[in-house]
């Protein structure tokens, strides 16, 4: 237990600092793969057989590929495409990216192929006599979706979506091979300087299934909130 | 874009391509008897019982594979009486290290897909099983066993395509599967662009073979 004390002498500090990491990053990871889901769903979705083509591309790829050859593109080949795209502007400097953004631009990415599957299940569930309805009513193309279709959708998407938190959650785990401070690289450090890796490994499982118990019991009442009248 | 990269590291990384298989095989093979065994004993009444098998599945659910590997094959090996037993000649190879890890967690994954598969049997056809005669253990072997394979074989597909790329966590217990030789190869020659085209490729064209395998017994196990 004293392995565990804050302060100098144990990790309990630096766990703890870890774990707030673990969730930053994963936090940003969805948000980034929100953001992709918004540009890719409505390509999936969309009429235009080149458009569909696009938004298949990136899900099938994400999908079938491992997430850590991602990650391992992006650590190793993140720095050298910025700096490429800042030559076109005219600046030659080294440019290094910090581990946080490279680790959830990765992470991102991949969460954000399962969100637009998520989303485009959701959309398509929804009657089409809404669609109809908005367009009826002479509601502009904007107020249709974030004033009837998004509402609806979020609703749909909630309990899937928090599967695709989950599985976010424990991607950031393979980030540590970049060297980012967070739970798993915390437990390997301070297992390589205790020789206790049966300790600190298993105390960061037992940290990551507080994660996902915690977030579930979130995730709940979110899903109650947006069920209300159904 | 250095193409002759690619040609050249092509045999490399579709040689490595052959422990990832086995990776994949093995820990199928073994998984899918464990997750069999835990979805049996998800559906036992005994709340003792019932209880162990969904905390086995919360668990390794609820944590990354990469902590499951890692607490195998760096965690065991600390216990000073496991390195007298037997087990011992197992646990100290990093590829059996792997497959026990891939193995407690497909196993987890599947049973949860097979426990669903089996709940979703009408009791009817157990009905009509007994009316006819037949013994609870036939009823459960010629009926509800390939009854629940057949439900299960979409959710099964995705779990075997998720195995796949799980399988790339070997790369992080010094084993060369093909993450692990894409890895060398992008840190020796600094072109992870050419080394992930190709690397990615391979495990999309698995991914295609396995997802059109599933559909094929889909379609030929159809009830219709």
């Amino acid at each position: 237990m004293e392995l565990l004390s804050f302060g100098k002498t144990g990790w309990g500090d630096e766990l703890f600092y870890a774990t707030l990491m673990t969730v930053a990053v994963s936090i940003t990871a969805m948000l980034v793969g929100f953001f992709f889901a918004l540009i890719f769903t409505p390509l999936k979705l969309s009429k235009y057989k080149t458009l569909n083509f696009v938004g298949n591309f990136y899900t099938t790829l994400i999908r079938g590929v491992p997430e850590l050859l991602v990650i391992y593109l992006f650590f190793f080949g993140g720095s050298g495409a910025i700096m490429y795209v800042a030559s076109i502007f005219g600046y030659y400097e080294y440019i290094e990216i910090n581990a946080f953004i490279t680790g959830s631009m990765a992470i991102g990415i991949i969460s954000g192929a399962y969100s637009t599957e998520v989303f485009r299940g959701a959309i398509q569930s929804i009657d089409k006599g809404q669609f109809e309805a908005a367009k009826v009513l002479g509601i502009n193309k904007f107020g249709q979706f974030y004033k009837i279709i998004l509402p609806q959708m979020l609703r749909l998407a909630i309990p899937n979506l928090s599967n695709v938190w989950q599985i976010t959650l424990k991607d950031t785990s393979l980030i540590s091979v970049t060297g980012l401070v967070e739970i798993m690289r915390q437990s390997y450090i301070a297992a390589g300087s205790t020789r206790d890796p049966l300790f600190f490994y298993s105390f960061a499982a037992v940290l990551y299934l507080l994660l996902t118990y915690l977030s579930m019991k979130l995730i709940n009442k979110l899903e109650v909130r947006y069920s209300r009248g159904h | 874009m250095d193409f002759d990269l690619m040609i050249t590291s092509f045999p490399k990384l579709l040689g490595a391509t052959i422990v990832t298989l086995k990776l994949l095989s093995a820990s199928l093979f073994f998984g899918l008897f464990l997750g069999l065994f835990f979805a049996i004993l998800r559906l036992n009444k005994n709340i003792f019982i019932n209880k162990f098998a969904y905390g086995y599945s919360y668990i390794i659910r609820g944590t990354p594979l990469l902590v499951q590997i890692f607490i195998i094959y760096f965690g065991l090996g600390q216990i000073e009486y496991l390195r007298t037993t037997f087990l011992w000649v197992i646990l100290k190879e990093p590829y059996w290290c792997a497959i026990i890890a891939f193995t407690l967690n497909t196993g987890a994954y599947t049973s949860e897909i097979l426990r669903s598969a089996f709940q979703t049997i009408k009791p009817g056809i157990i009905e009509a099983g007994k009316s006819l005669g037949i013994s609870n253990k036939i009823i459960f072997y010629k009926i509800q066993i390939p009854i629940a394979i057949r439900q299960s074989l979409p959710a099964y597909g995705n779990e075997i395509i998720l195995m796949m790329k799980g399988t790339s966590l070997a790369s992080t217990v010094t084993l060369m599967d093909l993450t692990g030789v894409a890895k060398y190869i992008i840190s020796t020659t600094f072109k992870p662009i050419e080394v992930f085209i190709v690397a990615g490729g391979i495990y999309l064209f698995m991914t295609f073979i396995i997802h059109n395998v599933i559909k094929y017994l889909e379609k030929k196990y159809s009830f219709q």
